[in-house]
């Protein structure tokens, strides 16, 4: 590993590349030298000269090299797809791999590009094949999968396609599915790449097997057949010696990568029904949990790792299939050894997989055996990521036997835990402590213990739980105010649990008042001791606690009317601070006690709601680890508010304060002295409502909605809009002054969406001149990774400049989604192409002479001037292209008629590009002048 | 990109050294220049703050990352959170026999001066961030098989000694 006499020969360059690697070489002597390589390399391909397809190659190679040092490359593209189209093997291989390091989806280059694939698709040449299916898996854009989906499944099946090119079919068809599963299209290839479980050649199944796996999670019956084949398959690799296998046995264990994706694929689908299937299967799974226990064949880690890959499949699939008690019992027991076994990889793994086999009710109880080991990889495990899952598999096995014990661990640990999962694990804590509390003041010491220990760490959402509890249930209202009072006794506690203290007194310290030794005034001394060293948020909180004591107790009133009075308060810099000082002084002056209680009323109950600290820790975890969780113990689960009925819709919208902002929940009373409106810079986090569900307001337009919206103008269909949750993508096609779009939503995510809510808003302006419908509204339950449809039919009525909204609502893992994007819907699309010949469309043009009807507009082309990609835009765009019309046969003309429900109104436009100065200039000429203006500015905007 | 929960798919594979210098980048899920920049540096910094004997496994933002240090090294994949880490980890040991059988005793420079050998054997070996073919043998027959056309194009040098020599 020492190779260093190969340095012969290199130029700086290269040496460069070696020196960054030995003597750490100073960076900017770096950099110029590349930039003078760049430079040089640019006027090699600008130059008067053409170059050879080597050089082009050479250049281009170097380019990727300068990529691979980390530098920015921004010109080459168009020289590395000239590479494509050479019949040199090297040549052709160095374009294909500067594109799939370099392009990404959206490049404008992709239509050359899939020309060049295109032929070596057809050249039969498996070699040449083979880079172009690796071409279309590596960029696996869009634009792509519209001209390849439907040609590779036949590359795929057919007779004479050599294995490899069949394996690499297979892998590329797989991405296009992921990327565009609408349009890979379904038919008889189907039942044949099934039968390619059967192939002989392990390379061919592993392949399929990985395509396989993915439609049959989108079409389950389609490739239900799959489920049989793939049993006997994995049955003749589990049973085969060692040896059978050749190639295919990777340190004496036979085709594990093949094992593993076969018991992945079965995991899409139910136990099988077929007994004599079921039972091989059982077989199977049997034979792999047994080898776990004989000795191993090597001492190689290779050789216990794919081993254990295959084991920890197996097991998902058991857990999976969730039916057999007996394979259940047994994957526990292999996955209890192995959570002390040396290898830290397998402790790992193990704690992992024992935490889904915890929410099986087969399993639950002997996963919980395991808890002292699990305890003490929390304390002794060396590795933060091992510690991590051993808090997620206690989280896992918690029940209400065991939470006490749990809990104690868990808050013993928080002590010495890593700064990264602390907040993780007081979430945890903190739903568990709700979720299995027989005794209330359990509750509240747990959490206060919290605060105590991780106080920095204990969210929002924690501490206003804990008030939405203690305020739910009456029965711990005082145990909590004293617990309070003793805590901040404590000479320096933490500002969340001044913030908890300060709310739970304001509303029950009359509970402990009684006791002298926390009398009214003694707790409003102490609340107010911690006042100067809180921040400005808590100490609003505080002033509100001090008028809710003007009305708890009528003695310390004039105390606080005194610290309310001081000039620190009434004159405090911060607006916040002084508006509650002035108006709460105010309404202690002027409002009679009646008022005050009225007023000051003791906050009713909250609503029940799925905890925000499970939405807190799902929003943290993603949302799949936590949900099933929580699915499966439902049932186990408590009603944690206790008594209360949950508050009917209606009312609980006018009276559900949030403990946060509206403190008094002065809202809705007679002399409201009105707060600040809610921002977050004002009151801090204080003021913001974070219970309240968002209300329905329509999202801003997405970013890069413009961009896609422009991309719409020229063609039907495509992806619309694309975040991480969600893509909308669109067909479309229009007739006259008809048109019907189908909109599908892709749930990206493997949750659920709920509440999802569709609307196509078409503004007051826009109304009279386009309508829209949306013929049905769809499921508002959108399922992770299904995609639904939605069909939109609309009408042109008369001329139309802005675009309808497509405004999109919908909950994920607790939070509201709020999406808005422009509907391609523009005023060329009621295009009628026109055909004419010269002489007439010059005498219409003629025609069309009033300054009002002419619209020109000069502009900078911001894309590659070629021909062709023009006069696709042109028929893209709806008008007819006429061909020898204009006496320059660089310039291009159109002519078409405009389709609206009221008229009919005809265009020609002209675009003369000037290749020099890259400008074009594009007149439109239409019998009326805001529709010349509409379509001038949407073609401008293509080139 | 519709996810599925039950997909077997890497998201990418890096080789960056000690000294924090990426090598080798492959992305399997389109990824714009300046989130792959943001993640490689990301990644590089937790990956390389690890002390030996850790586990071979982290989670880092939505995704498991799998890693392996060879010498001056490190092998890095991004999987999704229900893949199978043990497989993917030997997918990177199969990756370094193929490199070595190639190379012979492969070191870090081999990987950088020969880069583009490097891609097109991860190519032959996985496509799509799947697994391709996990014979040692049909892997290496394809890369042979390339490099006779390569000399049937011209002189057997490789390209980045024309490259030194231009």
């Amino acid at each position: 590993c020492f190779l260093f006499h190969r340095g012969e020969g290199f130029n700086g360059l290269f040496l460069l590349a070696v020196a960054s690697i030995t003597l750490n070489f100073v960076k900017e002597a770096e950099i110029k030298r590349i930039n003078k390589e760049l430079a040089n390399i640019r006027s090699k391909f600008k130059g008067d000269k053409a170059l050879d397809g080597y050089s082009k190659k050479k250049y281009v190679c170097k380019l990727l090299f300068i990529f691979l040092l980390g530098h920015d490359i921004d010109f080459g593209h168009m020289e590395a797809v000239n590479l494509l189209s050479s019949n040199r093997y090297t040549e052709k291989q160095i374009g294909y791999l500067f594109i799939s390091v370099l392009v990404n989806s959206n490049s404008e280059l992709i239509r050359l590009i899939n020309n060049a694939i295109k032929n070596d698709l057809a050249s039969r040449n498996p070699t040449f094949m083979g880079l172009a299916l690796h071409c279309i898996a590596s960029v696996g854009s869009r634009e792509m999968a519209e001209a390849f989906a439907g040609e590779i499944p036949k590359v795929l099946v057919a007779g004479d396609t050599m294995d490899s090119v069949k394996q690499s079919a297979a892998l590329c068809l797989l991405r296009l599915y992921r990327t565009s599963p609408d349009l890979v299209p379904m038919g008889d290839w189907t039942s044949r790449v099934v039968h390619l479980l059967n192939d002989q050649h392990l390379g061919v199944v592993t392949a399929a097997t990985s395509l396989i796996t993915t439609l049959a999670q989108k079409n389950p019956e389609e490739f239900k057949t799959s489920v049989s084949l793939a049993v006997s398959r994995l049955s003749r690799i589990v049973t085969s010696a060692s040896t059978d296998l050749q190639d295919y046995t990777y340190y004496f264990v036979p085709a594990p990568w093949l094992s593993v994706k076969l018991l992945r694929l079965l995991q899409c689908y139910p136990p099988p029904e077929d007994p004599a299937v079921r039972g091989r299967l059982t077989e199977c799974l049997e034979t792999i949990l047994n080898k776990a226990q004989e000795p191993p064949k090597s001492k190689k880690v290779q050789h216990s790792n794919a081993k254990n890959a295959v084991l920890f499949e197996a097991i998902s699939l058991i857990i999976h299939h969730d039916s057999e008690p007996n394979l259940l019992v047994r994957a526990c027991n292999q996955l209890g050894q192995f959570l002390q076994h040396r290898e830290t990889n397998l402790r790992y793994l193990a704690l992992e997989s024992m935490c889904t086999l915890a929410s099986s009710e087969f399993s639950h109880e002997a996963v919980k055996t395991h808890i002292e080991t699990v305890i003490n990889a929390l304390k002794t495990e060396r590795d933060v990521s091992v510690r991590q899952r051993a808090v997620d598999l206690l989280y896992a096995m918690c029940d209400r036997s065991n939470a006490p014990q749990i809990v104690a661990e868990m808050l013993s640990y928080l002590e010495t835990a890593d700064y990264s999962i602390r907040e993780e694990i007081v979430l945890k804590v903190a739903i568990l402590a709700e979720k299995y509390a027989v005794d209330y003041t359990w509750y509240v010491d747990t959490i206060l213990n919290l605060i105590r220990i991780a106080g920095d760490y204990v969210s929002e959402e924690v501490w206003y739980r804990v008030i939405q509890i203690v305020i739910n249930r009456d029965d711990v209202q005082g145990y909590a105010a004293k617990t309070v009072f003793e805590a901040l006794q404590a000479p320096a506690c933490h500002e969340n649990l001044v913030k908890v203290g300060g709310y739970i007194l304001g509303e029950f310290g009359n509970l402990i008042a009684g006791d002298p030794r926390s009398s009214p005034l003694i707790q409003f001394n102490l609340l107010h001791s911690k006042f100067h060293l809180c921040s400005v948020p808590t100490r609003a909180l505080l002033l509100s606690t001090y008028i809710k004591f003007v009305n708890l107790f009528p003695e310390v009133k004039p105390t606080i009317q005194d610290v309310l009075r001081s000039d620190s308060q009434l004159r405090n810099a911060d607006v916040e601070l002084q508006q509650r000082a002035v108006e709460y002084l105010r309404l202690s002056t002027v409002a009679s006690t009646d008022i005050l209680a009225t007023v000051l009323e003791e906050m009713p109950p909250f609503p029940e709601r799925e905890s925000s600290i499970l939405a807190k820790l799902k929003k943290k975890k993603g949302p799949s680890t936590v949900t099933d969780l929580e699915d499966t113990k439902r049932e186990r689960s408590v009603d944690v508010n206790g008594g209360p009925e949950p508050a009917p819709a209606s009312t609980s919208a006018m009276s559900t304060p949030s403990p946060s902002a509206d403190l008094l929940g002065l809202g809705a009373a007679p002399p409201a002295p009105a707060g600040p409106p809610p921002s977050s810079s004002g009151g801090g986090g204080l003021l913001v409502d974070v219970f309240s569900d968002s209300a329905s307001v329509v999202a801003p337009l997405a970013p890069g909605s413009e961009d896609n919206f422009a991309r719409f103008v020229c063609k039907n269909n495509g992806v619309l809009f694309e975040n991480q949750l969600l893509q909308i993508g669109l067909k479309s096609e229009f007739r006259q002054n008809l048109g019907r779009m189908f909109i599908f939503y892709g749930n990206k995510t493997s949750t659920q969406f709920l509440n999802f809510t569709p609307t196509l808003i078409c503004s007051d302006e826009l109304q009279p001149n386009i309508l829209g419908f949306i013929t049905k509204p769809v499921d508002p339950t959108v399922e992770g990774g299904a995609q639904v449809q939605q069909v939109v039919n609309i009408e042109c009525v008369s001329d139309f400049t802005e675009a309808p909204v497509l405004n999109i609502q919908f909950r994920y893992g607790g939070t509201f989604q709020n999406v808005s994007v422009q509907l391609p819907i523009t005023l060329n699309k009621f295009f009628q192409p026109t055909e004419m010949a010269s002489q007439d469309f010059f005498q219409r043009w003629k025609q069309l002479s009033n300054p009002q009807q002419e619209v020109q507009n000069i502009f900078k082309a911001k894309h590659p001037m070629d021909t062709e990609v023009t006069k696709a835009k042109i028929i893209g765009f709806g008008s007819a292209l006429l061909e020898e019309v204009d006496p320059n046969p660089a310039n291009f003309v159109g002519a078409g008629i405009i389709h609206t429900k009221t008229t009919q109104i005809g265009c020609l436009l002209r675009l003369e590009p000037n290749l020099q100065a890259q400008m074009y200039r594009l007149t439109l000429r239409t019998s009326k002048e805001a529709v010349s203006q509409r379509l001038c500015e949407l073609l401008s905007a293509q080139f | 990109m519709l996810e599925e929960s039950r997909e077997e798919l890497m998201r990418f594979m890096l080789l960056f050294s000690r000294q924090g210098k990426l090598r080798l980048q492959k992305w399997y899920l389109a990824t714009s220049d300046k989130e792959r920049k943001k993640m490689v540096r990301e990644l590089m910094q937790v990956v390389l703050a690890r002390k030996p004997k850790m586990c071979s496994f982290l989670e880092w933002r939505d995704l498991k990352v799998v890693y392996k240090r060879y010498a001056s090294l490190y092998f890095c994949c991004a999987i999704e959170g229900q893949d199978n880490e043990l497989i993917t980890l030997e997918l990177i040991h199969r990756y370094v026999e193929l490199l070595d059988k190639y190379f012979g005793s492969v070191c870090e420079l081999d990987i950088i001066f020969n880069f583009e050998k490097a891609y097109f054997i991860l190519d032959e070996f996985l496509m799509g961030g799947d697994v391709q073919d996990t014979s040692k043998k049909s892997v290496l027959k394809a890369i042979e098989q390339a490099d006779l056309l390569q000399e049937e194009d011209e002189s057997p040098r490789s390209v980045l000694e024309e490259m030194g020599l231009a």
